[in-house]
Order: structure tokens, then sequence, then C-alpha cells
């Protein structure tokens, strides 16, 4: 690798919060035209750095010097001015807009006539166009953001840092909501921007994107350095072990597949949304792990979520050990031994302000009504606490108690609450919506030993996992879709990568690609 | 370990964060002393009565409001449905010798009758708000602004029938007055339902898995619906509540006002707001409690009693309490945003 110059640097960073050491002594020196990872568990204080980086926090101790200068950021104006730019996890876009505002958003080119700035539609539109094909980006301007896929809104959110003359980017988990397909666009777009000496600050739990892309890799734990490396020395298990500080044998827990019989059926299940899934049918047995696998817009959110009675069906049936069900709404659902872990933990899952005593047992309490209350008015306090605090030791939830509200938990364990949530109702069919999204090594793997656990229990597990290792390394058997359409099942030895990827995109060529992704928006909302 | 040393950081007695959580108490005392500084004799018996008599209608109006805003959405329709039951509620308890008595064919009633259908009109333009936002989706701040004029309307069409041809109500029958001005070994029992009241909310919102449910509906709805929570029935349950409480906070005022116009409760719902936002309730829905929501109706009661009482200008409380709920919000994104 040819030595280029440091455009970054952060020597000797340290950040305490009340009661918290964030960083302590943490370095770190990017060079330009390279793709810098930074990885680590959650809470070892990539965030944190990256906040240093761009201003949003002023470090205590420790200096950041851009191009060899020292600079002191109060805001992220200051870091911005200094060529840094961010694209956060969750995207800020107004979605609302065109593609052109969005890019030029703050600074769109006016003309001044009467004492009034008047838009300049035409300068915006030439000046969005040149931009974007100079990135390699083909989206029209005037498309409206609302019906774009997500990775779109994240190519534009790269644009408008290239637009401000950004030198570098820090990208926090930018595939994180990605499909494969969509994700090796952005790598694409990465490996230009690198050849046109724009450093990339890449924050990730994806091992696997880190060594496709990365050129060198930080690993932070517990806000220290652990120390950097140049990334093709280094390989999976090296990542793992200095990231958790301790051998990893296997990503994935040992298990045989010994499935019963068939346990949930569901035939010919069809959107009632036209433009959603169609005619999908499958069986899933006792003590099996069903992976469904596709990308983005392949409409599996949206199957599942009608599955458990969030969204309308307009046919098809749905059936459990032998007796044909009718489910409307998730109520439903959960009485009939259902569970959904939904894809968005924060949109969908936690409730930030309540405490972990609401926010695990609210699924239970509206079905099982009476065993918080005993069949009095009141609820029994203690049945509550008595419930979560079994799960919080049997998930090893780590939280300072009971009542402490949610959103101070960190992402690993806000999810295990969740699931938490679910484990209380018993049920007979689990079904995970992306389960590890943005969580920590440590804890995924708790989550799928306690998924394997669940299906020597004799439990049906559904997973739906954009993630290509987890999906092959969780499932029993694997359907793939593709446009909302099942485009094929596999089993054993045939759950491969290219026998994945080959399915997924099977329909492909007759529907184009943004229309996925539009899909996926309308029917959200 | 880890466990054990962050559990360390969290029982620290945290002076801050104990003023920022309990600042309406703090501004409650100040209050009051920076007036009792003033004028010693405000600290008596008598204007204690008075404040809490003052206070009592609006604690009752504020305690609707706060469900609806726990549930995230906000109402607007408070004060006209005030204004309206306190009409409804005053024609039902004209003296039967009144020569403009509304309903001249019917009899005296118990004071508990015009009160129950108060609530109960109360409650059905509460449970329509509740339908308007959850099967039409429309959203609430205009749902309830629509009923608020539409109940003004109504109060004002009933109040210009024959024969009452909008004139104020009055020659309310004893018992009816007593409601509002009686007491039960001097306390008040308006007072007194005005505990009471306090008391069953909060017993609802804290010991009842409806309560719960209500906060989870504020929380994220999205999140509750996937729990199996019935959202639709949330919502409609949080106005319908609001809407009784509204409806009974009507009847009192014309019990203790002795009379009754169209134009009652003006104003009552933004009190309300003011008050519940004050106490501590997150405009953004799933915070918020009881206790506090009574000390914010307390305040501003105090505020306006204690400057006419050191001879200041009453208008002055306008100017005061817009400084408080800009203050109190600010302080509130403060208290959410410190801690993310």
């Amino acid at each position: 690798m040819e030595i280029s110059n440091v455009i970054l640097e952060m020597k000797h960073i340290s950040k305490h919060f009340p009661g918290v050491k964030a960083l302590d002594d943490v370095s770190l020196t990017v060079r330009a035209g390279t793709v810098h990872a930074v990885m680590g568990e959650n809470g070892a204080g990539k965030s944190t750095l990256m906040k240093c980086a761009f201003g949003i926090y002023q470090p205590d101790e420790g200096e950041i010097l851009v191009n060899g200068k020292t600079v002191r950021f109060t805001d992220t104006r200051d870091a911005i001015d200094q060529g840094i730019s961010m694209i956060h996890q969750e995207l800020q876009v107004v979605r609302s807009r065109n593609v052109m505002e969005n890019v030029w958003l703050g600074r769109i080119p006016h003309k001044k006539a009467l004492g009034i700035k008047w838009v300049d539609q035409k300068t915006m539109y030439i000046n969005t166009v040149k931009l974007f094909e100079g990135l390699g980006i083909e989206i029209d301007p005037r498309t409206v953001l609302a019906r774009l896929s997500v990775s779109y809104c994240q190519l534009i959110e790269i644009a408008r840092a290239i637009s401000c003359d950004a030198r570098v980017i820090i990208m926090d988990e930018p595939t994180s909501s990605l499909s494969e397909n969509e994700a090796e666009l952005l790598f694409k777009i990465i490996r230009q921007l690198t050849s046109q000496g724009v450093a990339i600050i890449y924050i990730s739990h994806k091992i696997e994107a880190i060594l496709q892309i990365a050129d060198e890799v930080t690993i932070m734990r517990d806000g220290m350095c652990v120390g950097s490396w140049p990334a093709n020395e280094l390989d999976n298990s090296k990542i793992i072990n200095r990231m958790v500080g301790r051998e990893m044998t296997s990503r994935f827990p040992r298990r045989d597949y010994e499935a019963g019989d068939v346990y949930l059926e569901v035939e010919h299940l069809t959107s009632a949304n036209p433009k959603s899934f169609r005619d999908v049918s499958f069986a899933v047995r006792r003590g099996e792990i069903f992976g469904i696998g596709g990308l983005i817009g392949a409409q599996r959110t949206e199957m599942v979520e009608s599955i458990f009675g969030l969204r309308e069906v307009k046919s098809g049936r749905i059936i459990k050990d032998g007796k044909q069900l009718r489910i409307t709404c998730p109520r439903d659902a959960i009485r009939n031994g259902f569970a959904l872990l939904t894809e968005e933990r924060r949109e969908t899952g936690i409730i930030p302000m309540l405490s972990i005593v609401e926010n695990t047992v609210i699924a239970n309490q509206t079905i099982n009504r009476k065993r918080y209350t005993g069949g009095r008015l009141f609820l029994r306090k203690k049945r509550r606490s008595e419930d979560t605090q079994k799960f919080i030791e049997a998930l090893q939830i780590k939280t300072p108690s009971l009542l402490t509200q949610i959103k101070y938990l960190s992402g690993g364990n806000q999810q295990k609450v969740v699931l938490a949530r679910w484990l209380l109702t018993e049920p007979d069919i689990l079904i995970l919506d992306e389960p590890t999204r943005g969580i920590d090594i440590g804890a995924k793997f708790e989550i799928y030993s306690l998924l394997v656990e669940m299906a020597k229990q004799g439990k049906s597990i559904i997973i739906v996992c954009s993630e290509m290792p987890e999906l092959i390394g969780m499932s029993d058997r694997v359907m793939v879709m593709c446009e909302g359409r099942v485009s094929g099942f596999l089993e054993g030895d045939q759950i491969q990568d290219q026998s994945i990827m080959h399915l997924a995109s099977s329909y492909m060529n007759t529907a184009t690609e943004g229309n996925g992704g539009e899909n996926e928006y309308e029917s959200k909302k | 370990m880890e466990e054990k040393t962050s559990m360390k950081a969290k029982s620290k007695f945290d002076l801050r964060l104990f003023l920022m959580n309990n600042a309406i108490y703090a501004i409650m005392l100040v209050m009051i002393a920076l007036v009792v500084a003033v004028k010693p004799s405000f600290f008596s018996i008598r204007v204690l009565r008075d404040i809490l008599m003052q206070s009592s209608v609006r604690i009752v109006v504020a305690l609707g409001c706060m469900f609806v805003i726990i549930s995230g959405s906000a109402d607007l329709s408070g004060g006209r449905i005030v204004g309206l039951t306190a009409v409804i509620a005053g024609t039902l308890a004209e003296q039967s010798t009144y020569y403009l008595k509304y309903y001249a064919n019917l009899p005296e009633l118990p004071a508990f009758v015009p009160l129950l259908v108060a609530v109960l009109v109360g409650a059905a333009l509460g449970i329509f708000n509740g339908l308007v936002v959850s099967k039409l989706k429309v959203p609430a701040f205009l749902a309830t602004l629509g009923t608020a004029m539409l109940a003004f309307g109504i109060s004002n069409l009933y109040m210009d029938a024959e024969p009452n041809n909008s004139q104020p109500l009055g020659s309310f029958t004893d018992n009816f007055k007593a409601l509002g001005s009686g007491s039960f070994h001097d306390i008040p029992y308006i007072l007194l339902i005005a505990v009471f009241c306090v008391a069953i909310v909060w017993i609802l919102q804290n010991k009842t898995i409806l309560g719960k449910e209500v906060f989870a509906v504020g929380g994220n709805m999205e999140a509750a619906k996937v729990s199996g929570i019935n959202v639709l029935k949330i919502q409609l349950f949080t106005f319908a509540i609001a809407g009784a409480l509204y409806g009974l906070g009507g009847c009192l005022e014309a019990a203790r006002t002795g009379s009754g116009t169209a134009s009652y409760g003006t104003g009552y719902e933004l009190d309300a707001i003011a008050a519940c936002i004050i106490g501590g309730c997150s405009a953004g829905g799933g915070v918020g409690g009881v206790g506090g929501v009574v000390a914010g109706v307390i305040i501003f009661n105090i505020m306006s009693y204690g400057l006419t009482f050191i001879g200041l200008s009453p208008y002055w409380q306008y100017v005061a309490k817009g400084v408080i709920i800009i203050a109190a919000v600010a302080i509130d994104v403060r208290k959410y945003a410190k801690k993310n």
C-alpha cells in the first residue's frame, strides 16, 4: 500500500461523561485516499470518537489535526468547513422534497432580484447532474425522495458531503439497512471517492464488508484503542478476537438439525397492497430455524408483518398445527402463539421513555391480563418485576435497574429487552426480522444461542435476515424472496452465498431496481 | 462488575437532576414565598381555601387533558365542552319558580342528575373526538379544534332558544348551589370532588393495565400496536375519559358560580394544556403524572390570586404565564436532550 498523506489525525483523545470514561487516550490516523475502518463492540467508544471528530462532542484531552494543523471544533459547522462530513446511521434527509433540494439543503443556488433570493432551479439541476456524473449515481435529481429506497437516500447524503468539498467522510454503519446489491453499489462509490483522494472512516460491525473495503482497521474496546492494522493483515477471527478480547471459536452456535412435524403452513398469502407480496407459500417445522433471504424490496418484512396481523391480506391461509387461523390484528397473532421482533427497533420496538419493566411486560399483559391483575382491579407490581427480573438474568441484560428508561441501554441490551418481551408470551412461533441489526458481536452470539435453544425446545423460528453469514450460519432451511414472490427454497449444503444471491435476483430483469424501494416506502406508510 | 459500578453512579444523589425533575414544586414554593414576603397575610387558611376552590374545576379539566397528552394526542376542545356542559347542567338545575325556567315542566331535580347528564354529554363529545381521531385519522389538533367549535355553536344555539334568549342562567336549586359552594367540615365539596378525581385518575394511571397502555401508546404507538395493544381503543378511551372530566368540570363551574353562559370555560383548554406541560407531561406523549399536573394548576392559580393580592394588575398573570410555559418547556426539552 502506498503511503499517502495523513489528512486527519486524532491524538490521545479522552472524553468523560458523568460516571463514565467514554474515551481513554485514543489515537487515530487517517490517510487521504484510503478507507479506514473503526471497529469495536457497542459501547467501545467508536461513535463518541467520531462525534469528537465531527464536532458534536469536544474532547476533554488530546488534539485533532487536519492536514497537520491543530483544529478545535466547537460545532459540526466547523468540522464541515475543515472538510469533514458524517453520514449518520439515521439518514438526515427530507423525504418529502426532491433529490436536488436535499443535496443542496441549506445552500440552494439562488439569484438575487428585488432584494429577495430566488431559487435557481436550472443551476441546481445542472450542478446536481454534474455531481452525480462524477460519482456514477444515476438518479433523476427531480425525483421526490419518498419514492426512493433507503440506499438511494444514503447516496444522496454522500453526494451532499462531496458537494461540500468533504475530504474526510465518516460513515456510521452505512450498510445496515442495505441489501447486498445496494451495499455493492455503495462500495463502488466509496472506491471512486478514494481514487479521488477522499478519506473514508467506516464504522461497522460487519467484518466481511470491512475486509472487502477497508485499507486500514482500528479496533477499539472499552473506550480504548486496541490498535491499528492494515486490513490485509487481518481476517475474521483476528478481528473478532481483538474486538472482544477473547477467543470466540465460532460466530454461530453449533447444533444438529432435527426438525419435527410441519407446524406452520402459509398458503398463497397475497397482500392487499398490489405492489407488495403475492402468492407466498411455505411451511415451517417444529424445531426448525427457517431463514427468509432476499434483497431490499423483496417484501419480506411486509410478508411477516402480514402474518402477524399488522398489514392487510387479500387472500391466503395461515395454518398452525393443522388449524386454520384468522388473524386480523397483532393481538390475534399473539394469542395464537406468534411473536414478531420487528425490524426497526426504535420505530416499532422500544418505547424509549418507559422503564425496562414496562417494555418487557407490555405484550404479555395484553393477552394474559389475569397474570398481572390476579383477577382484581389493580396491577400486581411484584409479578411484573419478577417476570422482568427473570429475563434480565436469563438474557444477561445489562441495566442499572428495572426502572431504568430503556433509552439509556445500549442497542444490544435494548434488543434483548424486546426479545424478552416476546419470550415472556411463550410463543410457539417466533418471527425475527433482522434480529441482530446494529448490535455487537457478543450480544449477537447470545441471541443466536437463545434461538438455537428455543428451536431445541421444539419451537418454530423464522428469521428474516439480510446479512448473508447470519442467514447461512443460522438457518436450517432458507426461503428466498424476490420482488414480492418466493423465488426458491434452499436446504443444507445448498445454503450458500451464490445460490441465495442467484435466487434473490431471479425476477430482477422484469422490474426496475428503484421500483422495489418505492414499494418498500409506500407500503410502510 | 460493570453493573455494580453503574448502579452506584445512579444511586448517587444528583441535585441538578433532582431539581430538574421536581422544578415544578420548587417553583410553587418560591412563588408562595415571594407573595408571602410582600404580604404576610397571604399565608392564611382562608386564602388557601380560596385558591384550592378556584383550582378545583381547573384540576378536573386538566386531569382529562393530561390523559390525552400522555397518549400522544392533543385536545383543544376542553374549554368549549366545559361551556356546553355548564349550560346543560345549569338548565337542568333551575328552580321551578324561576320565570325563565328553560324546561318549564321539569320538576326540581336532585343535584346529581344535572351532574350525571353533564358527565355523559362530555363523555359523548370525547368519544366523538376519539372516533374522529382514531377512525377518520384526522390529526388530534384539528379534530378537537373542530369539536370545540361545534360545542361552542351548540351551546350558543341552546342558550338562544326560547324562553332563554341567551340570558345567563340563574336561580339554581339550593342543592345544586350547595354542590358548588357548600362544604363538609369546612372542606368545600367541590374540592373533595377534585381530590376524588385525582385519586381515581392516579389509580387508573398507575394501577391498571389500561393506564399502562395509555403510556405505551403515547410513548411509541407503533411499538404498542405490535405488542398487541388495541391503539384505537386506547385513543377512544383517553378522549372519552377526558370528555367525561370536562363534563364534570362544566357542571361544577356552573354550580360554583351559580350561573352559566355559552362562553363559560373559554380558554380553559389552553390553561389545562399549560398546566400539564409545566407539570411534567411531555408534549410528545408517554410521560406525565397527576402530581405535576395538580401542582401546575395550583401554580397558575396562586399566580393570578397572588398578583391581585399584592396589588399588581391581574393582567400581569398572562405575561407571567407565558414566560413560565416557555421556560418550562425549554427545561423539559433539555431534560430529555441531556440524557440522550
